[in-house]
């Protein structure tokens, strides 16, 4: 065999040992699961009707918010299941067979991999499971199968991207205590988005921020997809760059820390 | 590749290496040469740079200087080939603690590009050979130290390298788990396998190893066979032991070429352990109306080697500083 299919392979084993621990233990997902399924319905159910009102400026109507809402949560939950991979790289990195793979013929990358692709499977998987519970409370998407691919091709690129950050994060984590602290600002993100409130609701020197960090226009572009409100040329541009730079990024971030010397 | 001869009989050929975290220097230019086919023990007390070198020459970091060839390839620029020769059993346990032991051999046999059905019959082969078939199911961090250390070790040998680094394999471990994990060391090399062992225990590398170095503050301060090393210390001593600290106090002032331990009350004297030699410590207590209450002769052991060379570095065959004796094991 050469090289490259050497490499797909090491590549799958590393998947399967990820999905093997996922399977066997996954309290971690399922918790990281909780916060956005609780906000979701916290947020539908008692301050529904307060919220639809502040954003359509009048009558209250809870069926509407969850349209508005849903989108947001599904970032939320990118966000949230990525934190769990910070968490068992840094786990991961702390265990001694980590020095046994450093010191075999494998492709070194495949380490990395193996966590990234098995994470974005996992992610995916929250998110339909999220997806099901909107679609169970009233959120109705009325998009085209091209408009659900794009949506889907769009929450993959972000579980992506957010998916290699958070392997940099687990990097340069000391233990998962330290992976969660550093993770946090990255989870914290959607809540200062455009996910529960419109940005133009908010105060002026606050809403620059909102309206270009990477959530927003994610969210946006979500919602326009799926619900057929308007998108704009400046979210979809956004949301790409966003998603294709953050995931270079992560990536070579990590590599570069994954490299590093192990200290002693 | 050029590989002569020479090389060629050798696993482990190291120049000059060299390795510093900030201004501390952990090695300070070693050589090792280890023909293939032996065990080669590098022992030292914690602290002498013993996984350094296992990191270093198990391409886990790099030197800071000095070159190695190991199994015949270059250290730096063949690591890949390095790599797919050599096995690592390091300190800590290099078993994923998630999933079964039988789960972890057939990740390694994955890694190692075998076939399906390759895979599962080296994994039984070795889960019974090391008597795991019984825990193979069950999660590797449930299992006991010595379990661990075997899990480790038959992880190491499912590629079959050809050079194995076994990183204090018994450290932690009950004498009975210490003994099989011997056996398992002696049965390795009967198979051609190159073993380069660190160990902070002086029995080990008496037992196993065919040649010894010692490690001391990043410096090889000896080596060679366990007979050349004892060898290096002439003569043992007498110990004489006392009861009544009196006595031990006037025997202690009276004879002066003595090592003293006042807590234990035992004063040992340089001596060769000949006929000639105790008649006159005998003759000596008598005349001076002192009793011991035990009187044993000590040939040189390892240990002796060992704090000749640690404990004392300024000259080998200076007996006198022995008191650090406990602190190491």
């Amino acid at each position: 065999m050469s090289t490259a299919s050497y490499a797909l392979r090491d590549n799958l084993t590393m998947l399967r040992r990820n999905l093997l621990h996922a399977r066997r233990y996954p309290s971690l997902t399922l918790n990281l699961l909780l916060t956005p399924v609780i906000l979701l319905l916290l947020f539908v159910y008692v301050f529904g009707n307060v919220m639809s009102a502040g954003i359509t400026g009048g009558h209250a109507d809870r069926s509407e918010y969850v349209a508005y809402l849903v989108p947001g949560i599904l970032f939320l939950t990118a966000a949230m299941t990525s934190l769990g991979t910070a968490v068992a790289v840094a786990t991961d990195m702390t265990e001694g067979i980590m020095a046994r793979f450093r010191t075999m013929a494998i492709s070194r990358a495949s380490v990395l991999i193996g966590h990234v692709i098995g994470s974005v499977i996992q992610t995916m998987m929250a998110l339909v499971l999220v997806l099901g519970i909107g679609l169970a409370i009233g959120f109705r998407p009325d998009a085209s199968p091209v408009e659900w691919l794009a949506a889907a091709g769009l929450m993959a690129l972000v579980s992506l991207a957010l998916t290699w950050l958070a392997v940099g994060i687990g990097l340069i984590s000391p233990n998962a205590e330290g992976a969660s602290n550093i993770g946090t600002p990255l989870v914290m993100l959607p809540f200062l988005s455009s996910a529960f409130v419109p940005v133009d609701a908010m105060p002026g020197w606050f809403r620059w921020f909102a309206e270009y960090q990477p959530f927003s226009p994610f969210i946006e572009t979500l919602r326009g997809l799926l619900l057929g409100s308007g998108i704009g040329t400046k979210n979809a541009v956004l949301a790409l760059a966003w998603g294709l730079g953050l995931t270079v990024l992560g990536y070579l971030w990590s590599k570069a820390r994954f490299n590093r010397e192990p200290r002693q | 590749m050029t590989t002569n001869e020479h090389e060629h009989e050798l696993a482990i050929a190291a120049t000059g290496l060299r390795k510093a975290y900030g201004d501390k220097t952990v090695l300070d230019g070693i050589d090792i040469r280890v023909p293939a086919g032996t065990i080669f023990s590098l022992l030292g007390p914690n602290g002498a740079g013993k996984t350094t070198a296992v990191n270093i020459l198990s391409t886990l970091i790099s030197a800071d200087g000095g070159e190695a060839r190991i199994a015949g390839h270059d250290l730096t620029a063949e690591a890949q080939q390095v790599r797919a020769a050599i096995g690592v059993t390091g300190q800590f346990s290099a078993v994923d603690g998630l999933i079964t032991g039988e789960e972890n051999m057939l990740l390694m046999a994955d890694l190692h590009h075998l076939s399906k059905q390759r895979g599962r019959q080296v994994t039984a082969e070795l889960l019974e050979r090391f008597d795991l078939t019984e825990a193979a199911k069950k999660p590797a961090s449930t299992y006991s130290g010595g379990m661990k250390r075997r899990l480790d070790i038959a992880m190491t040998l499912v590629g079959s390298p050809r050079i194995i680094f076994l990183d204090e394999p018994t450290t932690g471990l009950d004498p009975r788990s210490r003994h099989t994990m011997w056996q398992i060391i002696r049965e390795l090399v009967s198979g051609g396998t190159t073993v380069f062992l660190t160990t902070q225990y002086l029995e080990e590398a008496d037992q196993l190893a065919d040649r010894i170095a010692v490690l001391n503050g990043g410096r090889l301060v000896a080596e060679g066979t366990a007979e050349e090393l004892k060898r290096l210390v002439p003569g043992g001593h007498v110990r004489l032991r006392f009861t009544d600290p009196v006595a031990y106090e006037q025997a202690a002032t009276a004879l002066r070429e003595t090592t003293r331990d006042d807590e234990a009350l035992t004063l040992q004297i340089p001596s060769g352990g000949s006929q000639r030699e105790l008649r006159a410590i005998l003759d000596w207590l008598d005349a001076a109306g002192i009793e011991a209450e035990e009187m044993s002769v000590h040939t040189p052991d390892l240990d002796d080697v060992f704090f000749a060379l640690t404990g004392n570095p300024v000259t080998a065959t200076d007996k006198t500083d022995k008191t650090g004796k406990e602190t190491v094991r």
